[in-house]
């Protein structure tokens, strides 16, 4: 019996050519459906967070345009030459942290920005990526779990960027280059008597680290502990997130129907707390939703991690999946008041490019390391 | 280091990297359960307890105030209604320094610089989202001056807002009063939810004693409101149900009160101090209630600046002052139709019986001579006869023998020496005096020649007009006793049912004699005939008037000096006073009329009250021809 080829196989070729495309791009369908379906709910929220701001809606998906564009391009790049600019790029990241510090552009009361004739951007972002390639880079030729001495040396490659960006300030972007670094030694091997020695050092460190903390960082751990303290102040941001998030129930209140979003009570509602606006319209399903979507990106990342060949890739792949969890429990723990107010963005959702760009940057780098495979093991 | 060279184990290192990335994977996952049970905690468990925070953030209360009931005179005629008027106003939690605004209004004219600080300590007392009123009523020109400059004063706006009209203006002020602004002092005796968005609240006069009738009942709106606290319209894509209840507007008030007699009235003492009250007695209804000179309350409700109230506050003549129910004035010779009264109640003289009159009169005992008006004395005169002709020395006699406690008693049954009850507050009691007051008050005895001077509405006698009015009205009633009253009727603003109030029936007052009354009528009818003192007042009309002329001293001479009204100051000269009712053989009207400083009560208050009477009972209400004027 002759098969009928004409009405067989017109999806099923499709489906074929897709994942040749996507073979042949070095791209993860998965993880890739997985972050459009982030972005598309991002998308969608965020016409109601802006209060029905066409424009700036419009602009972010000029932004996302581009993310894309940027995680294509870097999918292209072959795993040893990302490996091999590993310190350059770092080095690089450093210079351009001192220069900003001397004459970087001021913004929003931190001096974060360089501007270099049209283009104005944050250095501390390059850092995000280059922290944790330069700490692989550091330890792929090196016998694993870490020696002692490896991790002193790596401490001290994140501390130099983090206290740099620390300094600026911007402590949430200060927060994620740490903790992509510090994920590269815990995935390396790092030894949990460290672990649970560095933890111990970190608790002794917080006095200190008070003593070198901006007021506007000290009101911010202060009003964590106690937002009603300064309900009109510091605290309010907290409280007013609580209620849209609270009022919202599990169903919400609507799309575009929340009171505390768009009436301005909720502030930032585009960008740092764009996620109480899903808990107050979408509701606890919305909410969960996301996470759900999240937990998807992330263990299909780890996976691909896992899959890695080469120590290299691994570390990096790994610190990179991980980093975008720190993005977005850190970001969901704050708006719902279980962690202090950090400035981290809702990855993938939160208004602006510059997280947008840097994340699937970041994606872009961990498809390049998994996607070209060697043909015979290393 | 026991190991110094470590090779690289391909294998046990992917290993240790898989159960990392496990142990990630689990630890990530845990962590976001936490955050997803943060949520639950937020969203399902203290659902409701947030749902009512972010209520309270979004929906405020916006006061609806009443609208004030309004006055009606007799005619049915408005003589209080309200009116849009541009308000300039303050709302205190959107202004960052509130006197620095203040001084900022004052410097572009909006405001006096005198009435900073009491704005300022009213904006403090009062709650701080609720507007205070800083001008109650701008003009085109204010309004052009902070339209420009709006932008500068961020938290104060115009409104348009009912304002307080009297569209008589200063016709009968002291019986409507006035609203103005809520002082500080208001606030701490009303319900401020009730006068939420309220400007204005009575101050006297009928406004303020009848203001719980008046005012109304608050109503609110919910509004949506923004972060900022400014109103929205529209919530995203959906609608949201709002409250509304509306406020309940104040009740109407009809009046006896006839405003265009009140304004003959007014016409008729301009230029003068002093007072009128008009009477209806079957009723107890007040027709007209003048105080002059008066002011235009519409000052009051429009805001009053510093300067105008000071200038008002120290004349010299007292607008401000309410003559007709807080002004005490010896009575003089008006009194002596109830004096009259006594005796024949207390039996002690004969009405028909003539007394001489020789120009003077002695206690036993004493060579105090107590002068007649008539130096030459009136000769032989009964009690018609010394009504009519208002002789002092039949009064003095009957005085004396009646004694002070005894004319204590009959004056205060007639309603002297206590409050009438009229429903207009303020009222003073006035004055009649008894040897217990006296020895409660000076721990003095009672000396037997000052009850001569009582006799004649001298000594310590004090009355008020309304009380000597309503005294005219028993007399007009042969002892019908109403308590006096201006609201007649009250129209309930919601169901629109206009309730009748009865009149104020008091206790008849019992005469062991009724005939006692006509004789004293008769002799207040032969006041205004040939012969009597007001004679000249009932030339030309067509009802007769029963009357008694009255001259109240206020300066004392000495023993023999005689009093010549152009060598004493103005402001010493006599209180001229009269009373009066008409038609005397059917009563429709009593009258009252005070002119301080006017010399003759015959001459200078009695055709005030021939005007009245001819506004009411003719519908006359030009000015009558110059009456000729005799002495009392």
């Amino acid at each position: 019996m002759l098969y009928d080829e004409g009405e067989y196989s017109t999806t099923r070729r499709t489906l074929t050519a897709s994942a040749v495309l996507l073979r042949r791009l070095h791209l993860d369908g998965p993880l890739l459906a997985a972050l459009a379906a982030v972005a598309a709910f991002g998308l969608f929220v965020l016409y109601s967070a802006t209060g029905e701001n066409f424009a700036q809606w419009l602009r972010q998906v000029e932004y996302l345009v581009l993310a894309l564009a940027t995680l294509v391009a870097l999918a292209q790049v072959p795993p040893a030459w990302l490996r091999r600019v590993s310190p350059l790029l770092y080095a690089l990241g450093i210079v351009l942290l001192v220069v900003v510090a001397v004459h970087g552009t001021v913004g929003k009361g931190a001096q974060r920005w360089l501007t270099v004739g049209p283009v104005r951007f944050q250095p501390s972002e390059i850092m995000k990526l280059a922290v944790p390639m330069m700490c692989a880079w550091y330890l792929h030729e090196r016998p694993l779990p870490p020696s002692l001495r490896d991790v002193l040396v790596l401490l001290v490659i994140v501390a130099v960027p983090a206290a740099l960006i620390a300094k600026q300030p911007d402590l949430g972007t200060a927060l994620l280059v740490a903790s992509a670094g510090i994920l590269v030694l815990f995935l390396a091997g790092m030894s949990a008597v460290v672990i649970v020695a560095g933890v111990a050092a970190l608790g002794a460190a917080v006095p200190v680290a008070w003593h070198f903390m901006h007021d506007y960082q000290r009101n911010r751990v202060l009003t964590f502990l106690d937002p009603s303290q300064d309900p009109l102040g510091a605290g309010y941001h907290s409280i007013q997130s609580q209620i849209a998030i609270g009022s919202g129930g599990v169903f919400g209140k609507g799309w575009m129907n929340g009171s505390q979003a768009q009436l301005e009570f909720l502030p930032e509602r585009s960008t740092d707390f764009i996620f109480a606006v899903i808990g107050e319209e979408l509701g606890l399903l919305g909410q969960l939703l996301l996470i759900g979507l999240y937990l998807t990106v992330i263990g299909r990342a780890l996976y691909l991690a896992s899959e890695t060949q080469d120590t290299y890739g691994r570390l990096v792949c790994g610190s990179l999946a991980l980093t975008f969890f720190v993005y977005a429990f850190v970001n969901s723990g704050m708006v719902s008041g279980i962690l202090p107010v950090v400035g981290v963005p809702l990855p993938l959702v939160s208004y602006g490019g510059t997280a947008m760009v840097t994340l699937l940057a970041s994606f872009g780098v961990l498809m390049s390391l998994n996607r070209h495979r060697k043909l015979v093991g290393a | 280091m026991r190991r110094s060279v470590r090779i690289k184990d391909h294998w046990s290192e992917q290993r240790l990297f898989i159960g990392r990335i496990l142990f990630a994977a689990l630890a990530a996952t845990a962590l976001l359960l936490v955050v997803g049970g943060r949520l639950f905690v937020l969203q399902v468990l203290k659902h409701d307890y947030y749902v009512d925070l972010s209520q309270g953030n979004r929906v405020r209360l916006e006061p609806l105030p009443p609208d004030r009931g309004l006055m009606y005179d007799r005619h049915g005629t408005v003589i209080a209604e309200n009116t849009p008027a541009y308000t300039l106003e303050l709302t205190p939690e959107q202004v960052a320094d509130v006197p620095d605004t203040l001084k900022r209004l004052a410097a572009i004219g909006l405001l006096e610089p005198e009435q900073v600080p009491a704005l300022d300590r009213l904006i403090r007392s009062g709650r701080k989202f609720e507007a205070v009123p800083l001008r109650l009523s701008l003009t085109d020109t204010d309004i052009a001056t902070f339209a420009v400059r709006q932008f500068d004063f961020p938290g104060v706006e115009i409104q348009t807002r009912l304002a307080r009209w009297y569209p008589y203006g200063d016709a009968g002020v002291h019986a409507l009063g006035y609203v103005a602004a809520i002082s500080e002092d208001d606030l701490k005796h009303i319900d401020r939810d009730q006068y939420a968005g309220s400007l204005l609240i009575g101050k006297i006069g009928l406004e303020g004693t009848y203001e719980p009738e008046l005012h109304g009942n608050a109503g609110y709106r919910q509004v949506l409101v923004n972060a900022q606290g400014r109103r929205v319209d529209r919530l995203g894509g959906g609608t949201v149900k709002l409250e509304t209840r509306p406020p309940r507007a104040g009740n109407d008030l009809f009046l006896g009160l006839d405003m265009r007699v009140q304004k003959v009235a007014e016409e008729a003492l301009a230029g003068r101090r002093g007072a009128v009250v008009a009477i209806e007695p079957d009723t107890g209804d007040v027709i007209a209630l003048v105080s002059v000179p008066t002011f235009d309350p519409n000052k009051f409700t429009r805001g009053i600046s510093v300067r105008e109230y000071a200038a008002l506050r120290d004349d010299l003549d007292r607008p401000l002052f309410d003559r007709a129910l807080r002004g005490a004035y010896p009575p003089g010779s008006t009194v002596k139709p109830l004096m009259a009264l006594a005796g024949l109640q207390y039996g002690v003289i004969d009405p028909n019986a003539a007394h001489f009159c020789r120009g003077y009169f002695t206690l036993p005992g004493s060579s105090r001579q107590y002068h007649d008006w008539k130096k030459e004395g009136h000769g032989m005169v009964d009690m018609r006869k010394a009504i009519q002709t208002s002789c002092d020395v039949y009064f003095y006699s009957l005085a004396d023998v009646l004694g002070i406690d005894r004319i204590h008693d009959a004056l205060t049954k007639l309603g002297l020496g206590k409050a009438t009850g009229i429903d207009v507050g303020g009222e003073l009691p006035g004055l009649v005096p008894s040897s217990e007051w006296k020895q409660l008050k000076y721990k003095q005895a009672w000396f037997p020649g000052e009850t001569v001077s009582v006799g004649i509405g001298q000594g310590y006698l004090l009355v008020t007009p309304l009380q000597l009015a309503h005294a005219a009205a028993i007399l007009a009633g042969h002892g019908k006793n109403f308590r006096p009253r201006l609201v007649t009727a009250v129209r309930d603003a919601t169901t629109g049912v206009v309730r009748k109030l009865p009149p104020l029936a008091e206790p008849m007052i019992e005469l062991k004699d009724e005939h006692s009354w006509d004789i004293v009528v008769e002799g207040m009818e032969r006041v205004t005939e040939a012969g009597g003192t007001a004679s000249a007042i009932a030339h030309g009309a067509s009802y007769k008037i029963a009357a008694k002329t009255g001259t109240a001293q206020v300066f004392s001479l000495g023993a023999n000096e005689k009093y010549v009204a152009k060598n004493v100051a103005e402001r010493l000269r006599d209180h001229a006073l009269f009373i009066a009712f008409a038609p005397a053989d059917n009563p429709k009207l009593a009258v009252a009329v005070l002119v301080e400083n006017g010399g003759h009560g015959g001459s200078a208050a009695g055709p005030v009250a021939r005007r009245v009477f001819d506004a009411f009972l003719l519908g006359k209400y030009d000015a009558a021809p110059a009456a000729v004027l005799k002495t009392d």
